[in-house]
């Protein structure tokens, strides 16, 4: 049972993924931690940093990790297939029938209807992290919390690599709450 | 055979080296596919890019079965998304199998209170490069839904249908004026 439910969950999130891996992250958060309460607020981060240190996109990451901790080893696999059919199948279809589609004007309109909606959804899960306030929810604890916050948007804001950020971060965090 | 071989070998080479995924992975796609393997031309390369934007799911994971699907049919691009999924697969599980006897470790907890405020601004700072060439009137319009979407706790998957609905909507006005005129 719980396997059909990661297995439909994950199939919602890769079908409607529009925009990218950031939108996507709205999608995750709303099904897995608002809906679901697989993980907590502060569960997502960490998955989310993970995935920035290690390969692969963030939607695969979070399937294989999610499913594993829900569900072990077939968790895992059943998650990860599920992210990956919508992409399989509406790609196929989309080449198939590319140079139809191509220059179909209803469907640049869709997609063009669609994109205000997927900033929008990057917003808000921004929002929902930064403001998360429940127990073992909460990703800003101090005002070091901000000053790395801020750190890291000034550094992108440079192009500075983002793996280099998030190591930079964890350095941070540990002088800070373990060495001091 | 060999080929189907070629497709996975590439592809998990591009998924086990792209970092953080989404655009930065593009350059690599281009080496790979283009330059070593010669699959795609360099001219096709754009329509590529613009098919697997318009689609669901990652980049990469699209990308992968364009090029799978043009080269060896329905075999060739479950071949090339195999590649693409099975190093973050392989690493991923590895690391949830051992993080959480390393979750509790001080150290550890004390990165990650270091890593969640730096991963909420990474997620942040895309916004403003995406806005790019949209009308100001879209851009207040795409920061009030992110606050409404968040504040309502409204479930963001009909609020997409509905954005599509309303470019569909929008383009049908159009043509019906422009075949009026």
């Amino acid at each position: 049972m719980i396997l059909l439910q990661l297995f439909l969950s994950y199939l919602k999130i890769g079908f409607f993924g529009f925009g990218g891996g950031y939108a996507m992250l709205s999608l995750i958060q709303d099904e897995i931690v608002v809906r679901r309460g697989w993980l907590t607020g502060a569960e997502f981060a960490d998955i989310i940093a993970v995935s920035q240190i290690t390969p692969g996109p963030i939607a695969i990451n979070s399937a294989t990790y999610i499913g594993y901790t829900v569900a072990g080893v077939w968790g895992s696999i059943i998650a990860t297939f599920a992210v990956c059919l919508p992409a399989l199948t509406i790609m196929i279809l989309f080449t198939r029938f590319f140079l139809k589609l191509h220059n179909n004007r209803y469907i640049s309109g869709a997609v063009a209807g669609m994109k205000p909606v997927a900033i929008g959804m990057i917003v808000s899960a921004g929002l929902l992290l930064i403001f998360a306030s429940g127990e073992g929810e909460r990703n800003f604890i101090d005002t070091w919390s901000w000053i790395f916050f801020g750190g890291c948007l000034a550094g992108s804001y440079f192009k500075v690599n983002p793996i280099l950020l998030i190591v930079i971060a964890a350095l941070c965090g540990i002088i800070k709450y373990y060495v001091l | 055979m060999k080929q189907l071989a070629q497709l996975f070998i590439s592809f998990f080479k591009i998924g086990a080296f792209t970092f953080g995924g989404g655009y930065a992975m593009i350059p690599l796609i281009q080496r790979e596919v283009i330059e070593n393997r010669r699959w795609i031309a360099e001219k096709d390369f754009l329509d590529l890019l613009t098919v697997a934007q318009s689609a669901p799911g990652p980049l990469s994971l699209n990308t992968s079965v364009f090029v799978g699907y043009k080269m060896r049919g329905y075999a060739g691009a479950v071949a090339a998304i195999t590649g693409a999924v099975l190093p973050s697969f392989a690493i991923i599980l590895l690391i949830a199998m051992f993080f959480t006897d390393v979750r509790d470790n001080e150290v550890v907890d004390a990165a990650f209170k270091g890593m969640r405020p730096a991963v909420v601004a990474l997620i942040i700072a895309p916004v403003a490069s995406l806005m790019r060439g949209m009308t100001p009137a879209l851009k207040v319009l795409a920061v009030i839904i992110g606050i409404a979407l968040w504040y309502f706790a409204i479930p963001p998957v009909p609020v997409l249908i509905a954005g599509a609905a309303v470019g569909i909507a929008a383009t049908l006005l159009i043509t019906r004026k422009a075949d009026k005129s």
